[in-house]
């Protein structure tokens, strides 16, 4: 731990960003950040970003892959709009990420990758280290490469391997700068190489240490920074989740609870196959994860699994959306159970794969042939990909209909702190299966909550066919009647609709009738909660509404919506959302915020954006 | 606890609705003879699962009084290979035609193929697009003149057989609508058989293509049709005069006494044989090469299913696992108290 000779400035958070080449390890380098602090009890939101490509052309600026890290000792809504320190292990990363850095901060360089090559293959016209370009920041161009293999000599490594621990070293630089201990990242190197690689183990800690120690005897920074402030998370046992690790285990969890066996058939696509991988890891649950031989086969195995009785699950992203329509249409004329979760890239077309967007909620609500309602939720938060997934699955199952879960990228490869939950408090799932002997049994005869009963292959005495054509509203049988395709529409329609009986009520943040109501769904809601409450505290009338269910929406959105002067919907895309509103409650008027960067909201400019609205007459 | 034995007839297995095939099509055939052989196989009524995509052949489902799902074009292997993973107990049978299983589902029939797990496929080949009325399917012949190719059809057909062959299928055969007993019986060892078993079933669309198999299939070409039998010689034609040999790489059509050929000199059918390459002579068979067509079960090579090794995973996994239940997974890893 640091000397006590040094003294310390307190802060109550910072925004900490490793970026270097997509080989450098910056991903390792931010978890292991992220790990160490929440451990000490401080909140945080993570981001990682990283080129689409494996390895892209290294030391180019399209190859440069960071991760963002957002620490306090007070509540942590977002991954963080700019960066408190810079650690740039190239110069490509340092120019790739200049401009996301707080004016006066710190930026920490490897000074030995700032040779002639270097700024050639980042296509930088001069060496930023050199001159005045960055005389706006405190900069420490420390030698770690060099530095790093110096520590590592005797160790009887070649020049390269002693390299690739370099990222240990600036590690143990910034964990001397934010006084954190190292022996959460010891006993994961220890554990990750100790027993094959020993050697690898030992210089990488050798190097994490000399990192450290080179900090504190250059001091790197006057003082160093402690982190304090008043804790706001709820009292409990936490763990850090990944959203897409979370979406997973909202489905286990969703399987213990109704008894039935997931069954998982996807095809991978980023940034949606963590979930795919995850499963695949706990067959011990009865989870059975099937990679199928594309999209289409992932959803079709899934509506087979799900006619004989599974917790059924697919997974992907816009394109393989796309793919699965018809499938998706044929698990709603079926009214069989079906939760397909899409972790939404930027489009369309292949468009941005590895960068976050919300402008699939178009294809999710609509993008089937014929009427075709299906229920479409969204998650929030890393955290709450596990109660989004959860219920989700728990509406599949109970409603006997396809959900269409919409998470982001920016969601599904965050990370955020988890209150853990406990498998007893989650609510029971209970699917309308119908058992060997009912009597006069009819394939689609509804319950009060107009959904058919789940009779599935091997029950004595309750064969019967179901399609893809239209069905007669009793017998299912096929059925070309006028009357009834109207009759079955509708009946489909409305069964959808019904859900809204049974969600929670949409509730408010912030004042809960004013000026101005902010609208947001799904992945962004930390942005725009931040601002809210920035926006309150500084004394404005606002109020936040955030959605999680989309169809059907919750029962009390109309009344939220008359409460206020004005209301702006906020999104990732250019106005669905928006637009859906404008549908369902054309009374109002609705202005918009839109952004496709491929990149979340920053607080700042949803800020300044809200107070132009109010501002506005 | 005795198993509770049913004796079920045929009848046990058809439903109330009305078949709407065209008066004369072979899929009649079929449909009875699926029907008439169920009784014979050692699966309750209720595991009976049948699940077909789109076409003439895949309205079937609706005539059997089994579970049973109509799905969508091309997809049907791939809803049933969903249906039997989540329930390896059931008898899951899909039904296809070479349409919908080598044109829009090309893709999920060669990986089921692959994949093995126990299905069985009755794939319905009367080498035209019956449903949309007259376009040339992925099995119709070489310059033959449909709706959509009024000058003559102008790419390669597949060989159904020739596909499962590459694949390294497990199982192969190949019946047809007017042999209702063989086709029986072939049903039967596609049952038996764990693992996927393709069995294509030529059969005639009176409307569009009628009598395009008659060379292979009409009861006056004897010497065009040739029952294999595991461990039996390959003998044809009316009289059984006929045999196949092997001549270098080729097979070739001897009559027995003709030029001293003897039974001893007609190829033993060996179905179990793990190289597919006289498989894929056999499946080819009947080609413009003066040779009969091959009915009968053409491969049947044993392996280890999908779900065979899936559930020896599974049970590993179950041993060595660290977590007893869902709560000790959560809190797994590094975690922290907020007090």
């Amino acid at each position: 731990m640091s000397s006590d000779t040094i003294t310390s400035t307190e802060v109550e958070e910072v925004v900490i960003k490793f970026a270097g080449d997509s080989g450098d390890g910056m991903q390792l380098t931010g978890t292991q950040f992220s790990g160490t602090s929440a451990l000490l009890g401080n909140d945080l939101a993570t981001f990682p970003d990283y080129p689409a490509e494996i390895r892209a052309p290294q030391g180019t600026v399209s190859g440069v892959s960071g991760f963002q890290v957002h620490i306090g000792g007070t509540d942590i809504q977002t991954p963080g709009d700019y960066a408190d320190v810079l650690v740039a292990m190239n110069p490509a990363a340092l120019k790739a990420n200049i401009k996301w850095i707080k004016a006066s901060k710190t930026i920490i360089v490897d000074a030995d990758s700032f040779t002639k090559k270097d700024l050639e293959k980042a296509e930088c016209d001069h060496n930023p280290l050199i001159g005045d370009t960055l005389d706006a920041y405190k900069v420490i161009k420390a030698p770690i490469t060099t530095l790093t293999k110096e520590a590592l000599k005797g160790l009887g490594l070649d020049a390269k391997t002693m390299a690739r621990s370099k990222n240990m070293f600036t590690l143990g630089m910034v964990y001397w700068m934010f006084s954190r201990p190292l022996d959460y990242t010891e006993k994961f190197l220890e554990q990750k190489f100790g027993k094959k690689l020993p050697l690898v183990a030992q210089a990488n800690i050798k190097a994490l240490k000399a990192g450290r120690n080179y900090a504190s005897t250059i001091e790197a920074i006057p003082n160093q920074i402690k982190i304090t402030g008043t804790q706001t998370l709820e009292k409990g046992t936490y763990r850090n989740v990944m959203g897409n690790q979370a979406t997973a285990w909202g489905i286990l969890a969703a399987s213990a609870k109704s008894g039935r066996d997931v069954f998982l058939g996807s095809y991978p696509i980023t940034p949606a196959t963590e979930i795919l991988q995850e499963v695949a890891k706990h067959k011990h649950f009865g989870a059975k994860a099937f990679q199928a031989e594309d999209e289409i086969a992932g959803i079709a195995s899934t509506i087979g699994a799900s006619f004989a009785g599974s917790l059924p699950v697919t997974t992907t992203s816009g394109p393989g959306l796309a793919l699965k329509g018809e499938a998706l249409g044929l698990a709603v004329m079926t009214e069989l159970p079906l939760l397909v979760v899409n972790v939404q890239r930027g489009g369309p077309s292949t468009g941005l794969p590895t960068k976050t967007e919300q402008s699939d909620l178009m294809q999710a609500l609509y993008g089937r042939n014929g009427e075709s309602p299906v229920a479409v939720i969204a998650a929030s938060s890393p955290a709450d990909c596990f109660d989004y997934s959860f219920h989700a699955s728990k509406i599949a199952l109970e409603h006997m209909t396809p959900v269409i879960l919409l998470t982001d990228g920016y969601l599904g490869n965050g990370s955020a702190p988890w209150k853990i939950k406990k498998m007893d408090e989650l609510p029971e799932i209970v699917p309308p299966l119908v058992g060997a002997g009912a009597e006069n049994w009819k394939p689609y005869a509804r319950n009060e909550k107009l959904v058919r009963e789940w009779a599935i292959p091997g029950t004595k005495g309750l064969e019967h066919r179901i399609g893809g054509l239209e069905k007669d509203s009793e017998s299912g049988n096929v059925s070309h009647v006028p009357e009834n395709h109207q009759k079955m529409t509708e009946v489909r329609a409305a069964k959808v609709a019904k859900i809204a009986d049974y969600l929670p009520e949409l509730q408010v943040e912030g004042d809960k009738e004013g000026d101005l109501l902010v609208i947001g769904w799904g992945g962004t809601k930390g942005s725009l909660l931040s601002a809210v409450r920035d926006m309150k505290e500084e004394g404005k009338s606002i109020g936040l509404a955030h959605f999680n269910y989309i169809n059907p929406l919750q029962r009390n959105v109309k009344d939220i919506l008359g409460k206020y002067k004005k209301i702006i919907v906020a999104e990732l895309n250019l106005g669905q959302f928006a637009n859906y509103l404008r549908i369902n409650f054309p009374e109002f008027e609705y202005k918009q915020y839109n952004k496709v960067q491929g990149l979340p909201f920053t607080v700042i400019e949803l800020k300044d954006e809200f107070n132009k609205v109010l501002n506005q007459n | 606890m005795e198993l509770e034995k049913v004796k079920y007839t045929y009848k046990d297995f058809s439903s109330d609705q009305e078949v709407k095939w065209c008066p004369g099509c072979g899929d009649y055939a079929i449909l009875n003879a699926v029907q008439k052989a169920m009784p014979e196989m050692p699966v309750k009524k209720e595991d009976f699962v049948f699940i077909s995509g789109i076409g003439c052949s895949s309205r079937f489902p609706y005539y059997m009084n089994t579970y049973g799902f109509h799905s969508i074009h091309g997809r049907g292997l791939a809803i049933a290979t969903g249906t039997k993973l989540a329930n390896p107990n059931l008898s899951v049978w899909q039904i296809t035609g070479d349409g919908d299983a080598l044109a829009i589902g090309g893709n999920h029939f060669i990986h089921a193929v692959r994949r093995n797990v126990d299905l069985n496929v009755i794939l319905f080949n009367n080498e035209i697009y019956g449903l949309t009325k007259g376009q040339f399917s992925p099995t119709t012949k070489l310059g033959m003149k449909t709706k959509t190719s009024p000058e003559g059809q102008i790419q390669n057909p597949f060989n159904p057989g020739e596909l499962v062959m590459g694949a390294k299928g497990r199982f192969f055969a190949r019946v047809m609508d007017k042999k209702p007993k063989h086709m029986k019986q072939i049903f039967i060892e596609a049952e038996k058989f764990k693992g996927t078993s393709v069995v294509e079933a030529l059969t005639n669309c009176v409307i569009f293509n009628d009598k395009i198999h008659d060379q292979f299939t009409h009861k006056t070409n004897q010497q065009n049709m040739l029952f294999v039998e595991h461990g039996k010689p390959m003998l044809f034609g009316s009289e059984k005069q006929y045999g196949l040999m092997l001549h270098g790489f080729k097979l070739i059509k001897v009559e027995l006494g003709v030029n001293h050929v003897t039974i001893d000199d007609i190829l033993v059918h060996d179905a179990h044989v793990e190289e597919t390459g006289l498989g894929i002579m056999l499946v080819n068979a009947g080609m413009n090469d003066g040779l009969p067509r091959v009915f009968g079960v053409i491969r049947a090579v044993q392996e280890d299913t999908f779900e065979v090794r899936m559930q020896a995973q599974v049970d590993s996994v179950r041993e060595n696992t660290k977590y007893n239940n869902l709560d000790d997974l959560f809190a797994s890893g590094e975690t922290w108290e907020i007090k």
